[in-house]
Protein backbone atom coordinates (compact mmCIF):
# COMPACT_ATOMS: atom_id res chain seq x y z
CA UNK A 1 0.00 0.00 0.00
CA UNK A 2 1.07 3.62 -0.64
CA UNK A 3 4.17 3.11 -2.83
CA UNK A 4 6.39 1.63 -0.17
CA UNK A 5 6.87 -1.43 1.96
CA UNK A 6 4.02 -1.71 4.40
CA UNK A 7 6.47 -2.66 7.14
CA UNK A 8 9.75 -1.02 8.11
CA UNK A 9 12.89 -3.14 8.42
CA UNK A 10 12.45 -6.05 10.87
CA UNK A 11 15.28 -4.67 12.99
CA UNK A 12 13.42 -1.38 13.41
CA UNK A 13 10.24 -3.19 14.36
CA UNK A 14 11.97 -5.38 16.92
CA UNK A 15 13.77 -2.38 18.43
CA UNK A 16 10.50 -0.47 18.53
CA UNK A 17 8.65 -3.35 20.14
CA UNK A 18 11.32 -3.77 22.81
CA UNK A 19 11.39 -0.04 23.51
CA UNK A 20 7.60 -0.03 23.81
CA UNK A 21 7.67 -2.84 26.35
CA UNK A 22 10.16 -0.99 28.55
CA UNK A 23 8.45 2.37 28.06
CA UNK A 24 5.01 0.99 29.01
CA UNK A 25 6.51 -0.91 31.93
CA UNK A 26 8.18 2.21 33.33
CA UNK A 27 5.10 4.41 32.90
CA UNK A 28 3.02 1.91 34.86
CA UNK A 29 5.59 1.61 37.65
CA UNK A 30 5.72 5.38 37.79
CA UNK A 31 1.97 5.50 38.32
CA UNK A 32 1.42 7.81 35.37
CA UNK A 33 -0.85 5.32 33.62
CA UNK A 34 -3.50 6.40 36.14
CA UNK A 35 -6.10 9.10 35.49
CA UNK A 36 -5.82 10.04 39.17
CA UNK A 37 -2.10 10.80 38.86
CA UNK A 38 -2.37 12.90 35.70
CA UNK A 39 -5.38 14.92 36.79
CA UNK A 40 -3.88 15.09 40.28
CA UNK A 41 -0.88 16.86 38.76
CA UNK A 42 -3.02 19.44 37.00
CA UNK A 43 -5.02 19.97 40.20
CA UNK A 44 -1.65 20.43 41.96
CA UNK A 45 -2.31 17.64 44.44
CA UNK A 46 0.09 14.99 43.18
CA UNK A 47 3.35 16.02 41.53
CA UNK A 48 4.39 12.62 40.20
CA UNK A 49 4.14 13.70 36.55
CA UNK A 50 6.50 16.64 37.08
CA UNK A 51 8.97 14.50 39.02
CA UNK A 52 9.05 11.79 36.36
CA UNK A 53 9.26 14.20 33.44
CA UNK A 54 11.86 16.57 34.76
CA UNK A 55 14.08 13.74 35.97
CA UNK A 56 13.83 12.10 32.52
CA UNK A 57 14.61 15.40 30.79
CA UNK A 58 17.66 16.12 32.96
CA UNK A 59 19.12 12.60 32.94
CA UNK A 60 18.35 12.21 29.24
CA UNK A 61 19.78 15.62 28.39
CA UNK A 62 23.03 15.05 30.28
CA UNK A 63 23.56 11.76 28.45
CA UNK A 64 22.70 13.07 25.00
CA UNK A 65 24.80 16.24 25.26
CA UNK A 66 27.52 14.22 26.97
CA UNK A 67 27.66 11.89 23.97
CA UNK A 68 27.64 14.84 21.56
CA UNK A 69 30.55 16.46 23.43
CA UNK A 70 32.44 13.17 23.50
CA UNK A 71 32.31 13.16 19.72
CA UNK A 72 29.71 10.42 19.28
CA UNK A 73 27.98 10.83 15.91
CA UNK A 74 24.48 11.15 17.29
CA UNK A 75 21.43 11.86 15.18
CA UNK A 76 19.44 14.58 16.92
CA UNK A 77 15.65 14.72 16.69
CA UNK A 78 14.81 18.37 17.14
CA UNK A 79 11.44 19.54 15.87
CA UNK A 80 10.98 22.84 14.11
CA UNK A 81 10.24 25.83 16.32
CA UNK A 82 6.93 26.82 14.75
CA UNK A 83 6.31 28.76 17.91
CA UNK A 84 2.62 29.62 17.46
CA UNK A 85 1.88 26.03 16.54
CA UNK A 86 3.86 24.73 19.51
CA UNK A 87 2.15 27.15 21.90
CA UNK A 88 -1.40 26.86 20.56
CA UNK A 89 -1.02 23.10 20.09
CA UNK A 90 0.27 22.87 23.65
CA UNK A 91 -2.74 24.74 25.00
CA UNK A 92 -5.19 22.54 23.07
CA UNK A 93 -3.23 19.47 24.16
CA UNK A 94 -3.37 20.52 27.82
CA UNK A 95 -7.15 20.91 27.70
CA UNK A 96 -7.52 17.50 26.06
CA UNK A 97 -5.16 15.91 28.58
CA UNK A 98 -7.11 17.33 31.52
CA UNK A 99 -10.35 15.97 30.07
CA UNK A 100 -9.00 12.54 29.10
CA UNK A 101 -6.64 12.17 32.06
CA UNK A 102 -3.93 10.68 29.88
CA UNK A 103 -1.55 11.75 27.16
CA UNK A 104 -1.15 9.56 24.06
CA UNK A 105 1.60 7.35 25.51
CA UNK A 106 0.16 6.96 28.98
CA UNK A 107 -3.31 6.41 27.46
CA UNK A 108 -2.12 3.45 25.45
CA UNK A 109 -0.19 2.10 28.44
CA UNK A 110 -3.27 2.62 30.65
CA UNK A 111 -5.09 -0.02 28.59
CA UNK A 112 -2.62 -2.59 29.85
CA UNK A 113 -3.02 -1.28 33.38
CA UNK A 114 -6.77 -1.96 33.26
CA UNK A 115 -8.33 1.35 32.28
CA UNK A 116 -11.45 0.66 30.20
CA UNK A 117 -12.30 4.27 29.41
CA UNK A 118 -8.86 4.79 27.86
CA UNK A 119 -10.16 2.83 24.84
CA UNK A 120 -12.56 5.67 24.06
CA UNK A 121 -9.74 8.13 24.54
CA UNK A 122 -7.65 6.29 21.95
CA UNK A 123 -10.56 6.22 19.49
CA UNK A 124 -10.84 9.97 20.08
CA UNK A 125 -7.11 10.36 19.39
CA UNK A 126 -7.48 8.62 16.03
CA UNK A 127 -10.44 10.85 15.19
CA UNK A 128 -8.50 13.93 16.30
CA UNK A 129 -5.59 13.12 14.00
CA UNK A 130 -7.93 12.57 11.05
CA UNK A 131 -9.58 15.91 11.78
CA UNK A 132 -6.24 17.68 12.02
CA UNK A 133 -5.11 16.18 8.71
CA UNK A 134 -8.15 17.78 7.02
CA UNK A 135 -7.51 21.18 8.57
CA UNK A 136 -3.72 21.11 8.28
CA UNK A 137 -3.55 23.33 5.15
CA UNK A 138 -5.31 26.17 6.97
CA UNK A 139 -3.12 25.85 10.07
CA UNK A 140 -0.02 25.62 7.93
CA UNK A 141 -0.65 29.01 6.35
CA UNK A 142 -2.19 30.80 9.30
CA UNK A 143 -0.28 29.38 12.25
CA UNK A 144 2.76 27.27 11.40
CA UNK A 145 4.29 29.55 8.77
CA UNK A 146 3.77 32.71 10.81
CA UNK A 147 6.86 31.99 12.83
CA UNK A 148 9.11 29.09 11.91
CA UNK A 149 12.56 29.46 13.43
CA UNK A 150 13.67 26.00 12.33
CA UNK A 151 15.37 23.36 14.45
CA UNK A 152 16.56 25.72 17.16
CA UNK A 153 17.39 24.77 20.72
CA UNK A 154 17.53 26.95 23.81
CA UNK A 155 21.31 26.80 23.39
CA UNK A 156 21.55 27.51 19.66
CA UNK A 157 19.05 30.37 19.76
CA UNK A 158 20.82 32.15 22.64
CA UNK A 159 24.43 31.17 21.99
CA UNK A 160 24.71 29.90 25.56
CA UNK A 161 26.20 26.42 26.15
CA UNK A 162 23.61 23.66 26.61
CA UNK A 163 25.40 22.75 29.84
CA UNK A 164 24.30 25.99 31.47
CA UNK A 165 20.68 25.09 30.73
CA UNK A 166 21.13 21.53 31.94
CA UNK A 167 22.91 22.72 35.09
CA UNK A 168 20.17 25.27 35.79
CA UNK A 169 17.50 22.62 35.27
CA UNK A 170 19.31 20.10 37.47
CA UNK A 171 19.93 22.55 40.32
CA UNK A 172 16.38 23.91 40.05
CA UNK A 173 14.95 20.40 40.09
CA UNK A 174 17.05 19.20 43.02
CA UNK A 175 16.22 22.24 45.17
CA UNK A 176 12.58 22.34 44.06
CA UNK A 177 11.92 18.65 44.52
CA UNK A 178 13.69 18.59 47.91
CA UNK A 179 11.34 21.32 49.11
CA UNK A 180 8.38 19.57 47.55
CA UNK A 181 9.25 16.25 49.23
CA UNK A 182 9.56 17.90 52.65
CA UNK A 183 6.26 19.67 52.12
CA UNK A 184 4.51 16.48 50.97
CA UNK A 185 5.88 14.63 53.99
CA UNK A 186 4.52 17.32 56.30
CA UNK A 187 1.13 17.17 54.65
CA UNK A 188 1.26 13.39 54.72
CA UNK A 189 0.53 13.31 51.04
CA UNK A 190 3.70 11.69 49.80
CA UNK A 191 3.52 9.51 46.71
CA UNK A 192 2.35 6.05 47.61
CA UNK A 193 5.63 4.43 46.57
CA UNK A 194 6.81 3.62 50.07
CA UNK A 195 3.50 2.15 51.15
CA UNK A 196 3.48 -0.47 48.42
CA UNK B 1 15.55 -7.32 42.31
CA UNK B 2 12.39 -9.43 42.25
CA UNK B 3 11.18 -7.42 45.21
CA UNK B 4 11.53 -4.27 43.15
CA UNK B 5 9.43 -5.77 40.35
CA UNK B 6 6.75 -6.71 42.86
CA UNK B 7 6.49 -3.16 44.10
CA UNK B 8 3.37 -1.46 42.78
CA UNK B 9 4.96 1.95 42.48
CA UNK B 10 8.53 2.96 41.95
CA UNK B 11 9.98 6.27 43.00
CA UNK B 12 9.17 8.84 40.30
CA UNK B 13 12.86 9.82 40.32
CA UNK B 14 13.91 6.24 39.57
CA UNK B 15 11.34 6.00 36.77
CA UNK B 16 12.42 9.36 35.37
CA UNK B 17 16.08 8.32 35.48
CA UNK B 18 15.32 5.07 33.66
CA UNK B 19 13.28 6.93 31.03
CA UNK B 20 16.27 9.21 30.51
CA UNK B 21 18.55 6.20 30.12
CA UNK B 22 16.03 4.62 27.72
CA UNK B 23 16.35 7.79 25.62
CA UNK B 24 20.14 7.41 25.50
CA UNK B 25 19.63 3.87 24.20
CA UNK B 26 17.08 4.80 21.53
CA UNK B 27 19.18 7.77 20.36
CA UNK B 28 22.45 5.86 20.26
CA UNK B 29 21.49 2.36 19.15
CA UNK B 30 18.30 2.97 17.18
CA UNK B 31 18.68 6.56 15.92
CA UNK B 32 15.21 7.20 17.26
CA UNK B 33 13.54 9.36 19.88
CA UNK B 34 10.61 8.27 22.07
CA UNK B 35 7.31 9.45 20.66
CA UNK B 36 3.78 8.15 20.22
CA UNK B 37 1.36 10.56 18.58
CA UNK B 38 2.56 10.19 14.96
CA UNK B 39 1.32 6.62 15.14
CA UNK B 40 -2.23 7.87 15.73
CA UNK B 41 -2.03 9.71 12.39
CA UNK B 42 -0.91 6.49 10.74
CA UNK B 43 -3.77 4.53 12.27
CA UNK B 44 -6.26 7.19 11.15
CA UNK B 45 -4.76 7.25 7.65
CA UNK B 46 -4.79 3.47 7.36
CA UNK B 47 -8.45 3.40 8.38
CA UNK B 48 -9.24 6.11 5.80
CA UNK B 49 -7.17 4.23 3.24
CA UNK B 50 -9.36 1.16 3.56
CA UNK B 51 -12.32 3.27 2.45
CA UNK B 52 -10.54 5.52 -0.05
CA UNK B 53 -6.86 5.34 -0.86
CA UNK B 54 -7.05 8.45 -3.04
CA UNK B 55 -8.29 10.48 -0.08
CA UNK B 56 -5.12 9.64 1.82
CA UNK B 57 -2.94 10.32 -1.22
CA UNK B 58 -4.55 13.68 -1.84
CA UNK B 59 -4.24 14.85 1.73
CA UNK B 60 -0.76 16.36 2.13
CA UNK B 61 -0.58 15.68 5.83
CA UNK B 62 -1.63 12.02 5.57
CA UNK B 63 0.53 11.51 2.49
CA UNK B 64 3.58 12.77 4.37
CA UNK B 65 3.09 10.01 6.94
CA UNK B 66 1.94 7.17 4.71
CA UNK B 67 2.99 7.57 1.09
CA UNK B 68 6.49 6.38 0.24
CA UNK B 69 7.21 5.53 3.85
CA UNK B 70 6.35 2.34 5.75
CA UNK B 71 3.03 2.43 7.58
CA UNK B 72 4.18 0.11 10.34
CA UNK B 73 7.46 1.51 11.62
CA UNK B 74 9.58 1.72 14.77
CA UNK B 75 7.15 3.97 16.61
CA UNK B 76 4.13 1.97 15.50
CA UNK B 77 5.71 -1.17 16.98
CA UNK B 78 6.47 0.78 20.15
CA UNK B 79 2.85 1.91 20.55
CA UNK B 80 1.64 -1.65 19.95
CA UNK B 81 3.74 -3.11 22.78
CA UNK B 82 3.40 -0.27 25.31
CA UNK B 83 0.14 -1.61 26.69
CA UNK B 84 1.70 -5.01 27.11
CA UNK B 85 4.67 -3.52 28.98
CA UNK B 86 2.28 -1.79 31.37
CA UNK B 87 0.32 -5.02 31.71
CA UNK B 88 3.44 -6.94 32.74
CA UNK B 89 4.40 -4.22 35.22
CA UNK B 90 0.95 -4.30 36.80
CA UNK B 91 0.73 -8.08 36.88
CA UNK B 92 4.13 -8.53 38.53
CA UNK B 93 2.97 -6.35 41.39
CA UNK B 94 -0.64 -7.56 41.27
CA UNK B 95 -1.57 -3.90 41.02
CA UNK B 96 -3.65 -4.16 37.84
CA UNK B 97 -7.07 -2.66 38.34
CA UNK B 98 -10.23 -2.11 36.38
CA UNK B 99 -11.55 1.37 35.88
CA UNK B 100 -14.47 2.62 33.83
CA UNK B 101 -15.25 5.89 35.61
CA UNK B 102 -12.41 7.47 37.62
CA UNK B 103 -13.29 8.70 41.11
CA UNK B 104 -12.36 12.31 40.39
CA UNK B 105 -14.52 12.30 37.27
CA UNK B 106 -17.45 10.71 39.14
CA UNK B 107 -17.19 13.32 41.89
CA UNK B 108 -17.87 15.99 39.32
CA UNK B 109 -19.94 14.33 36.59
CA UNK B 110 -21.56 11.38 38.35
CA UNK B 111 -21.16 7.65 37.82
CA UNK B 112 -22.48 7.51 34.23
CA UNK B 113 -20.24 5.38 32.04
CA UNK B 114 -21.63 6.92 28.85
CA UNK B 115 -20.74 10.42 30.03
CA UNK B 116 -17.21 9.36 30.87
CA UNK B 117 -16.74 7.57 27.56
CA UNK B 118 -17.89 10.65 25.65
CA UNK B 119 -15.60 12.81 27.78
CA UNK B 120 -12.68 10.47 27.11
CA UNK B 121 -13.38 10.47 23.37
CA UNK B 122 -13.57 14.26 23.24
CA UNK B 123 -10.47 14.58 25.39
CA UNK B 124 -8.57 12.20 23.12
CA UNK B 125 -9.67 14.06 19.99
CA UNK B 126 -8.69 17.48 21.40
CA UNK B 127 -5.42 16.03 22.69
CA UNK B 128 -4.27 14.62 19.37
CA UNK B 129 -5.44 17.66 17.44
CA UNK B 130 -3.21 19.75 19.68
CA UNK B 131 -0.33 17.29 19.42
CA UNK B 132 -0.40 17.40 15.62
CA UNK B 133 -0.56 21.17 15.56
CA UNK B 134 2.33 21.36 18.03
CA UNK B 135 4.31 18.67 16.20
CA UNK B 136 4.49 16.22 19.09
CA UNK B 137 3.05 15.06 22.39
CA UNK B 138 4.23 14.50 25.95
CA UNK B 139 6.77 11.92 24.76
CA UNK B 140 7.99 13.42 21.48
CA UNK B 141 8.10 17.00 22.73
CA UNK B 142 7.77 16.60 26.50
CA UNK B 143 10.57 14.11 27.01
CA UNK B 144 12.58 13.63 23.80
CA UNK B 145 12.41 17.24 22.61
CA UNK B 146 12.87 18.86 26.00
CA UNK B 147 15.94 16.79 26.82
CA UNK B 148 17.51 18.06 23.58
CA UNK B 149 16.57 21.54 24.82
CA UNK B 150 14.48 22.13 21.69
CA UNK B 151 12.84 25.55 21.60
CA UNK B 152 9.70 24.01 20.10
CA UNK B 153 9.43 21.45 22.89
CA UNK B 154 9.89 23.86 25.79
CA UNK B 155 7.27 26.14 24.24
CA UNK B 156 4.92 23.16 24.03
CA UNK B 157 5.70 21.89 27.52
CA UNK B 158 5.08 25.19 29.29
CA UNK B 159 1.84 25.96 27.45
CA UNK B 160 0.64 22.39 27.97
CA UNK B 161 1.19 22.52 31.75
CA UNK B 162 -0.38 25.97 32.05
CA UNK B 163 -3.46 25.08 29.99
CA UNK B 164 -3.84 21.64 31.57
CA UNK B 165 -3.79 23.16 35.06
CA UNK B 166 -6.33 25.85 34.18
CA UNK B 167 -8.55 23.33 32.38
CA UNK B 168 -8.44 20.81 35.22
CA UNK B 169 -9.49 23.44 37.77
CA UNK B 170 -12.35 24.49 35.48
CA UNK B 171 -13.43 20.94 34.66
CA UNK B 172 -13.11 19.22 38.04
CA UNK B 173 -13.21 22.14 40.43
CA UNK B 174 -13.47 21.71 44.19
CA UNK B 175 -15.44 18.45 44.01
CA UNK B 176 -12.75 16.82 41.93
CA UNK B 177 -9.88 18.26 43.90
CA UNK B 178 -11.22 16.76 47.12
CA UNK B 179 -10.96 13.31 45.54
CA UNK B 180 -7.36 13.30 44.37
Amino acid sequence: MFDSNFFAEPRDLIYGALTGLVFGFLLQKGGVTRFQTIVGQFLMRDHTVMKVMFTAIIVGGIGIYGMVDAGVALKMHIKSATLWGNALGGVIFGVGMALLGYCPGTGVAALGDGSKHAIYGILGMIFGSALYAELHPWFKTHVLQVSDLGKETLASSTGISPWWFLAALAIGAILGFMRLERWELRRGRGVKTSAA
Amino acid sequence: MTDLFKKARWSPYLVGTLLGVLSWITFYFMEKALGTSTTMVKVAGLAEGVVSESHVRNNDYMAKHLVGTPAIDWQFALVLTMGFGAFIAARLARSRFSETVPEVWAARFGPSKAKRYIGAFLGGAILLFGARLAGGCTSGHGISGSLQLALSSWTFLLSMFAAGTAAAFLIYGKEGRAHV
